[in-house]
């Protein structure tokens, strides 16, 4: 969780992402945003978000993303 | 010959009155719909004795944004687009260059647009276009306005970046945007089939080429919802179930297809024409889209805001490695390139220049900034005999072996991020503006796309700093990553030594 707060303080200096539950929704996110996140998830934690992950619901919040992660890596 | 975009839309409400002109997530217009709508909408703004004078707009991705820009043309007045998501400091800067008499908001954006009533007159979209007894068009009104009216005359404005720290307002006429419709109609061969989706935000001059040629050709086209972007799923079917046959996309939309593999599960089968501009599009991105869309044209254009969305195209007409550069191509019909070096002299081929415009294309200039307006357009430097304009972009490039322009470099510190165009002296005047800052330098780091900030001050500052560039510069603009230094490096002149801070930060960073 630390490494992955770490990658979106990086990403978003001015967004508080443990407060923050509609990244999305909200529009706090952008596809840029986006783009360079999956890259680097997929990179740090050595996952592959593939196409079907891409739902709201996976990116709404830290701890959304977080358990994306957990499940991701468990299926490896 | 046409004068005013307006006869664009009523040839097309003639011929296809029942056409959709414009669609986005919650309908469509006919093209009798968004005729009538705009001339309800225009009688209103006229009577209320609005004329040739900017008129604001919170924009949305949607078609009444459209009606609006419409309705602003037929009461003789122009439009300036605003996004509504930009910080309200940000809005107020550009209200006040534009010192509008006029501000146009939606209903649900009441509370934004009070902000503003100091400054300007607010009005209601919604009122505006109502269709009622009591206010139907005005039309010996809105006759009397055309009758008056010159091809010559401002169509829109549109915000880009500005060195001195304050953002220029770039100044369109109708004459400009229908040289555009006319020449891409004919270099591209567009017809009343084509479908467009729209991706670029209506302040983006990418935008124009969507609006104009869909009117010019009586078209139709489909704004593409922005969330469709940030959680791409859903875009491939977009464009088979509009049954999409071209899209004029800033390069990074492009990109984001592209990471997001979003052709593999289902690629769009009516696309003909792929065209792309705004920033160098990374081969692997051409490679994926030619990949699963083979049957379409692929179109790099390239062009600033100030000569009418673009100059120069090049048809994507052989095979690229991934080292290589596509080039830009070269000149629109009626438009013209020169290529000027140190000595303001014609580049010799494969030598590089500062990319000129001449033509019809070229803009009003930036309003109420007569300074930098003579900065950029100025006399034709090859000659003194008449009047002859260029729009000098601060590009630099040359003509390659077999005789194609490339584009090289900026001249200034002018950058290209996440499709913006961005002044890094705009980002250092409002990192300046922080009490404690001592001095600050921006500069841009391509291969991360990320925008640094080195600034001098005595402690750490980034939450300070970033607190306070959120509420006066759009998010884009803000740096990403930050070094506090206790001394900038300088040059004997005292000047900011960018090329020593970049060396360190290069070997830093190795």
């Amino acid at each position: 969780m630390e490494k992955l707060m770490e990658i979106l303080k990086n990403l978003r200096p001015e967004v508080d992402f443990n407060t923050e539950k509609s990244l999305i929704d909200g529009g706090v996110l952008d596809s840029f945003d986006l783009v360079s996140l999956i890259g680097e998830l997929n990179e740090e934690f050595e996952i592959e978000i593939s196409f079907d992950d891409m739902e709201p619901e996976n990116f709404n919040s830290a701890e959304q993303i977080y358990q994306m992660i957990v499940r991701l890596q468990s299926e490896e | 010959m046409v004068c005013n975009v307006l006869e664009y839309l009523e040839r097309a409400e003639k011929l296809y009155p029942d056409k959709p002109a414009f669609g986005d997530e919650s309908g469509q217009l006919t093209y009798r719909q968004l005729a009538q709508a705009a001339r309800r909408m225009g009688s209103r703004l006229a009577e209320q004795g609005a004329y040739r004078e900017p008129v604001a707009v919170l924009i949305d991705k949607d078609v009444n944004t459209l009606t609006a820009f419409m309705g602003i043309v037929y009461s003789g007045c122009f439009y300036v687009p605003v996004d509504k998501t930009l910080p309200i400091e940000r809005i107020r800067t550009i209200l006040s260059v534009v010192s509008s008499g006029y501000l146009i908001v939606k209903k649900e954006d009441e509370q934004l647009g009070r902000e503003f009533e100091k400054e300007t007159k607010l009005l209601f979209l919604e009122e505006m276009f109502q269709k009622s007894v009591h206010q139907p068009e005005n039309l010996p009104l809105l006759t009397r306005i055309r009758e008056r009216h010159l091809d010559t005359n401002p169509l829109y404005m549109i915000f880009t970046s500005g060195s001195t720290g304050v953002p220029k307002g770039v100044l369109i006429s109708h004459r400009s945007v229908i040289d555009m419709a006319e020449q891409f109609t004919k270099t591209f061969q567009f017809s009343s089939e084509e479908v467009f989706a729209n991706q670029a935000p209506f302040d983006f001059d990418v935008s124009v080429k969507d609006i104009y040629l869909t009117l010019r050709n009586g078209a139709s086209m489909y704004i593409v919802p922005k969330s469709m972007f940030v959680m791409p799923k859903k875009l491939a079917g977009f464009f088979n179930e509009k049954k999409i046959t071209t899209i004029i996309w800033a390069a990074s939309a492009l990109g984001v297809a592209a990471s997001f593999r979003i052709l593999e599960k289902e690629a769009p089968r009516y696309l003909k024409k792929i065209m792309f501009s705004g920033e160098v599009l990374p081969m692997k991105v051409l490679h994926y889209w030619q990949k699963h869309v083979r049957d379409s044209i692929y179109v790099n254009l390239y062009g600033p805001t100030e000569i009418t969305c673009n100059c120069t195209y090049y048809i994507v007409d052989r095979e690229f490695s991934q080292d290589q550069v596509l080039p830009i191509g070269k000149a629109f019909p009626n438009t013209e390139i020169l290529l000027f070096n140190e000595e303001n002299r014609l580049a010799e081929p494969g030598e590089q220049g500062e990319i000129c415009v001449r033509g019809s294309s070229l803009a009003l200039g930036y309003y109420k900034n007569k300074e930098e307006t003579e900065k950029a357009f100025c006399q034709n430097p090859l000659h003194e005999d008449y009047l002859d304009m260029i729009y000098r972009t601060g590009d630099m490039g040359y003509i390659n072996d077999r005789g194609e322009l490339v584009f090289a470099a900026r001249k200034d510190h002018q950058i290209k991020h996440m499709g913006h165009r961005i002044e890094l002296l705009e980002v250092e005047a409002s990192v300046n503006a922080v009490e404690e800052v001592e001095k600050c330098c921006c500069m841009y780091d391509d291969i991360l796309g990320k925008i640094l900030l080195f600034y001098q001050a005595e402690k750490e500052m980034e939450k300070e700093i970033i607190s306070q560039l959120h509420n006066k510069l759009p998010k884009y603009m803000c740096p990403n990553v930050f070094y506090r230094l206790d001394k900038i490096p300088e040059n004997n002149h005292g000047k900011i030594d960018r090329q020593r801070l970049k060396q360190k930060y290069m070997e830093n960073n190795k």
